[in-house]
């Protein structure tokens, strides 16, 4: 019996490659997340580990406000210079150095652009000489305050050198400076994983990176000879007290890295789910190549049966077969994605300006999970047609192949039965009704729509494949093209319903995205009465900020009737973190921003006021007079007293805060701002006027407010687009899906091209008839994979009708898109199993054997 | 044989000094040694031999199926030899009909759309008092819209001999066309290929090895080791039986 398996297995190795590459690229995707991630989180604790190699150990302020990496940037809380003495006097001391480091020193570059580091911090620092690790390059350390060094990988990404006066952007609006010297790192780097450092003299990082004179917010201590980091640690920790966070460089460093690699799992997270959606597709795909290649076998196998073998064997055959398939397809995959992941991992490297990569390692999870997936898919999806070979009677051995249509009723009744599952989870998960698991039951029901879809599909593929085809039918190869793609609808049903997965996604995510987008665009078109909008695009976890003091140039340009400068940042409030905005301009959000009052006054704010939206009163149970401690990110807490509740509105933020709130923010300066003018005056002459007050403030720019809110809206272009690029990977399995059906059934009726071609059909013709064939299989998968998707995109925009997505979009010419995409789908994939229909040789073909 | 080389009118097909070597050196097989034959027009010839004769190759030569090694090869007035794949599917297309042993009709379409299939491809419509004609003689007008598998062997077989005569080509080849089939339905269709051959003047060369259907035809060419040994006019299943038990005696091949 294994000798047969693998002799049948051999005969047939080409119809199984194309099946085997779909497992192929799904464990590619796996084991690729795998290595990325490993690779990725290797190079970050290299980078931490000599980042803080010079560290034995360092003390730091408690923070006011913890924040995670992915939420925004972590301040740091500044203390007096007295603390570093106290720690110079603890023993076992032999060196303390106050040092200032802080997120959020932007050079601006030749260009005049701020230069961006597309998500590692840009720090801002106090030079405290060269080390084993930092070394001046060229020039000398900064000696005057309007004096600084930078790395050498920000001069060369900002075009500046030594020499050059420069403006940076710091907590303070843009002030000028003169490059002194630029530094690198030991190993020849010139940056530690994509970081830009300024460093300025003491006094000067004080009052720009912390904004208070005299403090720093790091002590690095060195610890004297024989004594160990930890105890040193311990005696400094309990010379401080309680108010300091102490310690060892080894700890730092580990606990930076995991900041970061938390930020990798959640990459780790989004290709995992990709590859299972490709995965899905490739079930599919092997599932009909079983099928086919069972159906193809029916004779072998009832010869098999009746000379003995059992119907056990016979599917333990089959499933022998898919062990092998499984097996060497997860081979080449884990090979794939081990450079894909390499591969991967260095376009991150470049990207985010040459972080020095740990070497390339396949870590135990790669290997794991690339088996584990490719082999179970494998089997699991061969099992159904391996029960089905089992059940062939040795009596089909003699008799002529006859394989009447089995009836349609058992699989239409599981896929109704599946699709309703579908539907009722889906309706739990968005409707909020799934306590807990929200998401997983979405998946759950999307996975299970998906599937039971897929079984109704062969009963919709008759009418649908018919309609389809009618376009076809005046022309003889295209109306037997048609006939052929209506001839099994089960393998029809599968091969369509693949390309359906990927179709459905991108369709429903495209409309869930649109409806958002053109929602909340049109509900601002209704509402904001701004003409001009002050805003910049965010490049990182940090909000783009511009100088205060042009909100009050602003307001004095004639025609300008209200500025509302906005300040945001993560403040803890009960216990929880939560954003709050600070205005300059109360009263702007009845008038600008069209927002109606539920309880008390939204005109005003005074000093300790606080207005909140009606969903945050309700849900957090206050009300007019109730009293809110808050904790920003610096200072003590706050006391605010609700003056006002607002109509909650997808426009207006949870809670507002007076502007003099934003001196305890990270960032004490507003990211946007909104400017409303005075009847009859025309926006052209107010814009160059505020163009030129922002000339010092390059992360922002000024546009009206059409091209605002287009702006805002196209941020979620970005997004889509990705979307859209990973999920072709779905799309392309599908096209091998095409081919291999293709194939297989060109395969199969080698006797009837025979046929045609004996009585005059041209090489052409049969060509045309196959494309035709596919052309129609992938509609068909196409028009389902549109239907499905815009009902569940429909279906998740009903569920945030709350959140305030009203309107539902379905992007037609999207969709239209698709649909034509397919047709030429259908034409690429048709092409190989067409040439293989041409070249069949006629005589080969029909003479008997 | 040779006798009719004088006729005005040239043969439905024609085959001069036709050779077909398969493979060379130690595999060689030589399946057509010089074989020169011709096929008038309105006759129904039946090809004898017994298996490994190379009677089927001889038709296959003949219909443009399969390539000649030395030869030449005539379908009324077109030279098949050294056609491309082009002109041998137009050859096909207008001027031969087929009808093969099994697997003959396209399952996925009508009996009728199988028999109008040939015009359908070479986008011609058929003469409608020819295709009445055809559909009476096949007698299968009740069951046009039958799919093959609704239909018998005897009933297929019919539909495949009314799509070879539809587009009335010059001739009609038949591989073994009752070889699937049981003596009741065999015969049925060999009295309506000779029906179609006495009535209606349709060429049609048939290879066969069974005695009673090769009495069907008007003359019996009989092949033995890639050469014509023999022949028989209007012939009766008894002088074919006789002939083949010649053929069977080595020493009456030289004969």
């Amino acid at each position: 019996m294994f000798r047969a398996t693998l002799k049948s297995l051999l005969a047939r190795k080409v119809r199984l490659v194309l099946s085997g590459l779909a497992v192929v690229l799904g464990v590619m995707f796996v084991s690729g997340a795998f290595v990325l991630t490993d690779t990725l989180g290797r190079s970050f604790d290299s980078i931490f580990a000599d980042a803080y190699a010079e560290v034995d150990v360092n003390v730091a302020a408690k923070p006011k406000l913890a924040v995670s990496e992915m939420e925004g940037e972590q301040v740091q809380a500044p203390f007096p210079a007295g603390t570093v003495e106290t720690v110079r006097g603890v023993p076992g001391v032999a060196e303390a150095t106050g040092t200032v480091v802080a997120d959020g020193a932007r050079l601006i570059g030749s260009n005049g652009k701020v230069v961006t580091s597309f998500g590692p911090p840009q720090l801002g620092g106090n030079w405290v000489g060269e080390s084993d690790l930092v070394q001046l390059r060229e020039g000398r350390e900064p000696r005057a305050d309007d004096e600084i060094v930078i790395n050498k990988g920000l001069a060369t990404a900002g075009k500046v050198a030594v020499g050059d006066r420069v403006g940076v952007l710091t907590l303070a609006p843009k002030e000028e400076f003169t490059i002194v010297g630029v530094f690198g790192y030991s190993g020849d780097r010139d940056s530690l994983g994509g970081v830009n450092e300024v460093m300025f003299t003491t006094p000067a990082a004080q009052r720009l990176m912390l904004g208070e004179p005299d403090v720093f917010n790091n002590v690095v201590v060195k610890s004297a000879p024989g004594v160990s980091d930890e105890s040193l640690r311990d005696s400094v920790a309990a010379a401080l007290g309680d108010d300091y966070v102490v310690k060892t460089g080894e700890q730092l460093s580990a606990d930076a890295a995991a900041g970061l690699k938390e930020g990798l799992t959640f990459f780790n997270r989004i290709l995992l789910g990709f590859a299972a959606v490709a995965l899905l597709v490739g079930t599919f795909l092997i599932l009909n190549t079983f099928s086919i290649i069972v159906a193809q076998r029916t004779r072998e196998l009832a010869l098999l049966r009746a000379v003995g073998a059992s119907g056990k064997q016979i599917i333990g055959s089959v499933v022998l077969e898919a062990i092998a398939v499984g097996l060497i397809a997860s081979v080449l995959g884990l090979a794939a994605g081990i450079g894909v992941g390499a591969l991967l991992a260095y376009l991150f490297s470049t990207f985010a300006g040459g972080l020095s990569l740990a070497g390339v390692a396949v870590p135990a999870s790669a290997v794991i999970g690339a088996f584990a997936v490719g082999m179970v898919i494998t089997v699991v999806a061969a099992l159904l047609p391996a029960l089905r070979a089992a059940r062939i009677p040795p009596i089909a051995a003699m008799q002529d192949v006859a394989t009447p249509d089995r009836p349609l009723t058992k699989v239409t009744v599981a896929g109704a039965l599946v699709t309703a599952i579908g539907a009722a989870l889906l309706f739990l998960g968005l409707g909020g009704h799934a306590s807990g698991n929200t998401l997983a039951t979405i998946l759950g029901g999307v996975l299970f729509a998906f599937i039971g879809v897929a079984l109704l599909t062969p009963l919709i593929s008759r009418p649908v494949v018919a309609v389809l085809g009618a376009v076809f039918s005046g022309w003889v190869p295209g109306k037997l093209g048609r006939l052929n793609s209506g001839r099994n609808p089960r393998r029809t049903a599968i091969t369509a319903a693949a390309l359906m997965v990927g179709i459905a996604l991108v369709t429903g995510i495209t409309v869930i995205l649109d409806s958002a987008k053109s929602s909340i665009s049109g509900l601002a078109q209704d509402t904001v009465k701004a003409e001009l909008v002050i805003a910049g695009a965010q490049t990182g976890p940090r909000l783009p900020s511009f100088d205060p003091a042009v909100l009050e140039e602003a307001k004095a340009i004639p025609g300008v009737r209200i500025v509302d400068g906005q300040y945001a940042d993560m403040a803890e409030i009960g216990g929880e973190r939560t954003w709050v905005g600070a205005a300059t301009e109360p009263s702007a959000m009845r008038q600008v921003y069209g927002a109606t009052a539920t309880a008390g006054d939204i005109d005003r704010l005074a000093a300790g006021q606080m207005m909140v939206s009606s969903d945050t009163a309700e849900s957090r149970g206050w009300s007019i007079g109730s009293t809110v401690p808050v904790q920003f990110a610096r200072g003590e807490a706050q006391t605010y007293t609700v003056t006002g509740i607002y109509e909650s509105s997808p426009l207006l933020g949870p809670m507002l805060l007076p502007a003099d709130a934003a001196r305890n923010f990270s960032v004490q300066q507003p990211f946007q701002a909104f400017i409303q003018l005075e009847p009859g005056t025309r926006v052209a002459d107010v814009l160059p006027r505020v163009e030129a007050l922002l000339a010092d403030s390059p992360e922002v720019s000024v546009a009206d407010r059409d091209a605002f809110i287009e702006q805002q809206a196209s941020q979620l272009d970005g997004l889509l687009r990705m979307i859209q690029i990973l999920l072709a990977l779905a799309i392309v399995i599908a096209v091998l899906g095409i081919i291999n059906t293709l194939a297989l059934s060109v395969l199969e009726r080698t006797r009837e091209l025979g046929l045609l071609r004996a009585i005059g059909l041209r090489r052409s013709q049969t060509m045309g008839m196959i494309t035709v064939e596919a052309v129609v299989i992938s509609l068909f998968g196409a028009l389902l994979g549109v239907a499905v998707g815009a009902s569940l995109g429909a279906a998740v925009v009903e569920a945030l009708r709350d959140e305030g997505i009203s309107k539902l979009v379905l992007p037609w010419g999207q969709m239209g898109v698709f649909l034509g995409l397919a047709a030429l789908i259908g034409v690429v994939a048709a092409v190989l199993p067409a040439i293989r229909a041409a070249r069949i040789n006629v005589l080969g073909a029909i003479a008997h054997d | 044989m040779t006798a009719t080389t004088g006729q005005p009118a040239p043969a439905a097909a024609r085959a001069s000094d036709v050779w077909k070597v398969y493979g060379s050196g130690e595999a060689q097989v030589i399946a057509l040694r010089g074989v020169s034959a011709e096929f008038e027009r309105g006759r129904f010839t039946a090809i004898m031999g017994p298996s490994g004769s190379g009677k089927s190759t001889l038709m296959h030569c003949l219909a443009g199926l399969d390539s000649v090694t030395r030869g030449t090869v005539h379908v009324g007035d077109t030279t098949v030899t050294g056609l491309g794949d082009t002109g041998l599917t137009k050859l096909r297309r207008d001027k031969v009909g087929f009808i093969f042993q099994q697997f003959n009709l396209l399952p996925t379409l009508t009996a009728k759309e199988n028999i109008l299939l040939p015009l359908s491809i070479a986008g011609r419509k058929p003469d409608p008092a020819w295709y009445d004609v055809v559909i009476d003689t096949v007698g299968l007008r009740d069951r046009l819209d039958h799919r093959p598998a609704q239909l018998s062997g005897g009933q297929q077989q019919r539909v495949a001999c009314a799509r070879a005569l539809v587009s009335r080509p010059e001739v009609i080849f038949a591989d073994e066309p009752t070889g699937n089939l049981d003596s009741r339905s065999g015969a049925e269709v060999l009295n309506f290929l000779r029906n179609s051959v006495r009535e209606h003047g349709q060429t049609i060369v048939m290879v066969t090895h069974d005695p009673t259907a090769a009495a069907y035809a008007d003359r019996v060419v009989f092949l033995a080791d890639g050469q014509i040994v023999s022949e028989l006019i209007e012939p009766t299943a008894d002088t074919v039986l006789d002939t083949m038990k010649k053929l069977d005696t080595p020493a009456e091949v030289t004969g």
